[in-house]
């Protein structure tokens, strides 16, 4: 296979890593009932933590700090939609905002003068010895910074947790009829509060594999809406881990191909690439809402007779 | 419409709250608070240049915007896509502005206008459609639809609608036939702004006085009640309000590109369909409200673009402010709803 | 009053003691002192109407609401129940009126719903087979609930309760809506898990059910317990009084007048309903409606009554068949807080949806408000002006006006599904009253009512639902009661 090929699915991996980590967060949180529109603030909040961490410490303060920011983003989307009860949609959107000005403010404010030319060191890749000579696919996906292997462990992990422990049958319980799962003796809110504090944790680790594993500085508005790409990932995997990391790796692939076009000189549009993968969202939505994969009280909220 | 005085309490003391976060964020990030402020509102009411032709330039996109996402979330439409409808409607007025800048403006522009609107309309009508016919939830559809339509845009600009010299990312410049004329001489403030502030007024009339706006009204207030005991088809009526709340939304785009850039180019919108959600919640999805809140943002945006100018602040932080409002709009709700229960 | 004291060595045995307990919810109170004893290995009835607080104090005593004042007692101790985790631990198990079960999970996953640590399907499957056939409720536990029929359910709620080693079991309603059979199988294990030591608090409104099966019987109104006392001394008209209280000054409906029908005002033909995904909810029925009657309608909670009463109010489509109707049919739904009314809207703009679909152009909003008010004038409905938001007012004058708005225009068809559901006594006497003086002034009306002794005194005819088909019987109590499960 030729090396445009390798660099192809390696570069593929690597844009997917980020989507998928986000996206194993918003599926855990759906399936717990709720639509995380916040999840692009708790990107944005780890990509700040990790620069600010990072450019302190050491990597690892980077990624502490990026899963800390994460999680305080997560936390004041949890007070206001499970405590104040308000609509979780504009909860949401508004929390995504809050962040992303607040890391722009404080990211002039704290490094302004550096600018553009502020750097922090990078995760270098991991090879995993038996695995990486694999033909075809071997170097591309385990010859990857370590939290990449993240995408193929959690992909399993949780979807062995969700249907293997009682945490995951609670929240799945959650998600699908929250008064059933309070006459259980699970309270609803506290599973909704673990799930969003889980998703920001993900979404914050997001972030930190955006600055610290793939562009080695923080810009305002990093986070590109891959926040939003994230939850149409979780749609395209139909609520399953397994299918998250594989269209997590769809829109990974969607993105890259604008540059196997320009190395081959083919003059076809990138942005119908990038825009695919939502298109092929809005079909697969509509192909399966009527059918049971969405969790069936997604998007509602908890009945006073559920709390 | 029951307790007049609530309405004007709320965002009172909403702003109080946000005006001091803001005043702290200036601190902890270590700027010249005073500066920054003097320049906030220099750049926002401080002269009447900066009023007519900042501010209300600013509060016109908003204004348009704030009611299409006013009126959809008054008829329980959960319309975040008016980011997209807005794009839909500035790409299609410029594509049609050139296909009859050579006419007459009388018939020119209102076309290219009513083709944005239309353009928008659709771009909602589409969600509106996945809704009815499949059940998609118009809060995944509409944001996926405002992807498109951004990568449609990186699309236009780089590809059919491109520049002759196929150099810039953005299209050639309207020709006068289908540009607003300006209000007045020597200031950026063109004739959408007053068409928009009617728009309101009339949107107001529409939801108070009518029967059709007293349906939608219903839908949004009980939708269940409004079926069985108004025989109203909630899911029909909803339907509507979406596509006429995309319209509001691609009108907003049209007059953007007919009244101020005469162009279109990637980042026309600052995020004004996300914006738009605090204007309408801060005028508690009242049209004439709306008209208010509409300027404080756009207020609020020009000044910002000052104080990053003048005071090296982040302009971003008008983002934050916006954030603050409408989490403080939504905290004081669970206050008032506290009291009544 | 009557047991609190009670014959000596009865206090040693009691399981579950709750004392002068009070609740309140927002402004209306639900409990004022209400006290419920219950001995150990006997099953114990709480009767009273709806909104006597049956409900509620179950609730407090599963932990599922805390109680403004009382005190809880298990086993003569006083507990305090932080939740409804906190009374399963101590012992407690309820099964709800509406079942608290996830349609998209398996039996065994439902039963299994709340443990901690790992969970492995096979080993659940294995555990909840053999505690079905220990239980004696044959449930398949792999089986997803949305598959299984409501008496199916049941069992799964209460193997749910048994898994967590319940020793005492609180069931709300739970013959209301069960086919006869199920509901002589459910007794006769009811009575099996108490003769084993078990203990059972049995919620219902029906005075028989209560008579036949319990050892007490505890009877509650408006908010306190009234009569308490064991079964075997009770008789049907001391439970009658217990329940209704003192009924004097209150109009009840009068007798039946007989009346020559007038012309068909309204007429289904071979109509037929189908749920969204298809299922039959009602065979075809072709029935017709005379100006002047009263039709009553009766049948069990998914019989397909509700559906009947929705393409006879017009408010839904046949799939097959034709529907002749009057222009416009009023219609007081079974939840007006719902269907019927707008909270935050103005008794005006309530008042406006009625017509709403048909309006045009500009609203008459003047002409509208004093409509309004003298719906509101007409109909007795208590409230200051027609301006005031519907949520301002009690449950009584809600319906009230949806009553009144609904027969303003002197509609050929009323129908009302539960019109007296929730109300004092006063209001349903009042509610009752207007639609038997609507019927006399010449339509026809409707009525179903999960309470037979509110229909009967008032219909001309009865129409009866079960599974899905109509039938007419005699206007009696036992023809009725037979139709409606399906021993005609």
């Amino acid at each position: 296979m030729s090396a445009e090929y390798t660099d192809f699915l390696q570069a593929s991996v690597r844009t997917a890593t980020p989507l998928a980590l986000a996206a194993y967060g918003e599926l855990v949180v759906e399936r717990s009932g709720v639509i995380n529109l916040g999840l692009e603030g708790a990107i944005i909040a780890g990509a700040f933590g990790a620069l600010v961490g990072a450019g302190a410490g050491s990597l690892g303060a980077g990624f502490a700090l990026a899963i800390t920011a994460g999680c305080a983003v997560s936390v004041l989307m949890a007070v206001v939609v499970l405590w104040l009860r308000a609509d979780a949609i504009i909860a949401g959107t508004a929390v995504t905002m809050l962040a992303l000005g607040l890391t722009g403010t404080l990211y002039r404010a704290w490094y302004g003068a550096q600018g553009a030319a502020l750097s922090v060191p990078t995760l270098a890749p991991v090879r995993v010895a038996a695995l990486a000579d694999v033909p075809l696919f071997g170097r591309a996906l385990f010859e990857q910074p370590s939290v990449t292997y993240l995408l193929y462990v959690l992909a399993v992990a949780l979807w062995w947790w969700m249907r293997s422990t009682h945490a995951g049958l609670a929240l799945r319980a959650t998600g699908e009829r929250p008064a059933a799962a309070f006459a259980a003796g699970i309270s609803p809110v506290k599973v909704q509060a673990m799930a969003l504090l889980f998703g920001g944790a993900m979404g914050g680790l997001a972030g930190g594999v955006l600055v610290l594993a793939q562009v080695g500085t923080f810009a305002e508005g990093l986070s590109a809406g891959r926040g939003f790409i994230a939850i149409a990932i979780v749609v395209l995997g139909r609520w399953s881990a397994p299918g998250v990391a594989g269209a997590a790796l769809l829109f990974g692939a969607a993105s890259q191909l604008q540059y196997v076009f320009q190395s081959l000189g083919w003059p076809v549009p990138y942005q119908l690439f990038l825009a695919l993968p939502y298109v092929l969202t809005l079909l697969v939505l509509a192909g399966t809402q009527r059918r049971a994969e969405s969790p069936a009280w997604l998007g509602r909220p908890l009945d006073d007779d559920a709390r | 419409m029951h307790r007049p005085g609530a309405r004007w309490v709320i965002p009172g003391a909403t702003l109080l709250a946000v005006v001091g976060s803001v005043l702290w964020i200036l601190q902890a990030g270590g700027y010249d608070t005073a500066r920054a402020l003097h320049a906030l509102w220099d750049g926002a009411f401080g002269s009447t240049y900066s009023l007519v032709s900042a501010t209300l330039v600013r509060a016109t996109p908003l204004l348009f915007v704030g009611l299409a996402v006013g009126l959809a979330f008054r008829a329980g439409v959960l319309n975040i896509g008016a980011e997209g409808q807005f794009l839909a409607g500035a790409t299609v007025a410029v594509a049609a502005g050139f296909a009859v800048g050579g006419w007459p403006r009388l018939i020119a522009l209102p076309l290219a206008r009513l083709a944005g609107a239309a353009a928008g309309a659709g771009w909602a009508g589409l969600a509106a459609w996945l809704r009815r016919r499949f059940g998609v939830l118009e809060v995944i559809s509409t944001l996926m639809l405002n992807f498109i339509a951004a990568y449609g845009v990186s699309f236009a600009v780089r590809g059919p609608l491109q520049e002759p010299t196929h150099v810039y990312p953005q299209t050639a410049e309207l020709s006068a036939a289908v540009r607003l004329p300006l209000l007045f001489d020597g200031h950026r403030l063109h004739l959408g702004y007053v068409l928009a502030v009617l728009l309101a007024v009339a949107l107001w009339w529409f939801l108070t006085r009518t029967a059709a706006g007293f349906r939608v009204r219903a839908v949004g207030a009980g939708a269940s009640a409004a079926r069985s005991a108004g025989g109203i088809d909630a899911a029909r009526t909803a339907a509507w309000v979406f596509v006429a709340s995309g319209a509001l939304a691609g009108l907003g785009g049209a007059s953007e590109v007919t009244g101020v850039t005469y162009a279109l180019y990637e980042g026309i919108s600052p995020g004004y369909g996300y914006s738009a959600i605090a204007v309408a919640l801060l005028g508690r999805l009242h049209p004439v409200a709306i008209i208010g809140t509409s300027l404080l943002f756009g207020a609020l945006e020009a000044g910002a673009a000052a104080m990053q100018r003048d005071a090296n602040v982040p302009s971003v932080l008008a983002a934050v402010v916006e954030a603050l409002v409408v989490l403080g709009v939504l905290a004081l709700d669970h206050a008032r709803r506290g009291r009544t229960d | 009053m009557e047991l609190c004291g009670g014959p000596d060595g009865f206090v040693s045995d009691i399981v579950l003691a709750l004392e002068a307990v009070d609740k309140r919810f927002g402004g209306t109170t639900a409990l004022t002192k209400a006290s419920l004893t219950v001995r150990r290995g006997t099953l114990h009835a709480v009767l009273g109407e709806n909104g006597a607080g049956k409900t509620t104090l179950m609730r407090i005593a599963f932990g599922m609401q805390r109680p403004d004042a009382g005190v809880i007692r298990l086993d003569g101790r006083a507990v305090r129940l932080a939740s409804s985790a906190d009374a399963m631990a101590r012992g407690l198990g309820m099964v709800h009126q509406h079942f608290t079960l996830v349609p998209a999970m398996t039996a065994a996953e439902n039963i299994a719903l709340g443990g901690r640590g790992m969970f492995s399907r096979r080993t659940v499957d294995a555990r909840v087979a053999s505690l079905a056939e220990r239980a004696g409720l044959p449930v398949d536990p792999a089986a997803r609930v949305s598959t299984l029929g409501v008496g199916a359910q049941q069992r799964v709620e209460i193997l749910k309760a048994l898994a967590r080693n319940a020793r005492i079991l609180i069931l709300d309603e739970p013959t209301a809506v069960l086919t006869p059979s199920e509901i002589e199988e459910l007794f006769t294990w009811l009575r099996r898990f108490v003769a084993g030591g078990g203990t059972t608090v049995l919620i219902t409104h029906k005075l028989t059910e209560a008579l036949t099966l319990a050892d007490d019987i505890t009877v509650l109104r408006r908010g306190r317990d009234v009569l308490s006392a064991p079964a075997a001394g009770l008789t049907v008209n001391r439970l009658v009084d217990a329940v209704t209280g003192d009924s004097d000054g209150v109009d009840t409906p009068g007798l039946r007048v007989t009346r020559t029908p007038g012309q068909i005002v309204a007429r289904l033909e071979a109509a037929e309903v189908r749920d969204a995904r298809g299922v039959v909810r009602v065979q075809p029925v072709t029935v017709a409606l005379r100006a002047g009657e009263i039709v009553g309608v009766a049948g069990v909670e998914g019989s397909g009554a509700s559906d009947l009463l929705r393409l006879l109010a017009g408010r839904l489509a046949p799939s097959h068949g034709i529907a002749h109707l009057p222009r416009h049919v009023g219609f007081a739904p079974e939840d007006r807080h719902r269907d019927a009314l707008i909270e935050e809207f103005t008794l005006t703009e309530n008042f406006a949806l009625r017509d709403a679909s048909q309006r045009m152009g500009v609203m008459p909003w003047k002409t509208l408000r004093a409509q309004a008010e003298r719906v509101m004038h007409a109909h007795d409905v208590r409230a200051p002006t027609p301006d005031v938001a519907a949520s301002t007012l009690s449950g009584g004058n809600q319906q009230k006006f949806v009553l009144g708005r609904e027969l303003d225009d002197r509609p050929l068809l009323v129908v009302a599904d539960n019109p007296v559901r929730g109300l004092d006594i006063r209001a349903s006497a009042h509610v009752l009253r207007e639609l038997r003086e609507t019927a006399a002034a010449g339509s026809a009306v409707v009525i179903h009512s999960s309470d037979l002794d509110d229909v009967l005194p008032l219909a001309d005819r009865m129409l009866v639902m079960f599974a899905g088909r109509l039938s007419e019987v005699a206007v009696t109590r036992d023809a009725v009661a037979r139709a409606m499960i399906g021993a005609a």
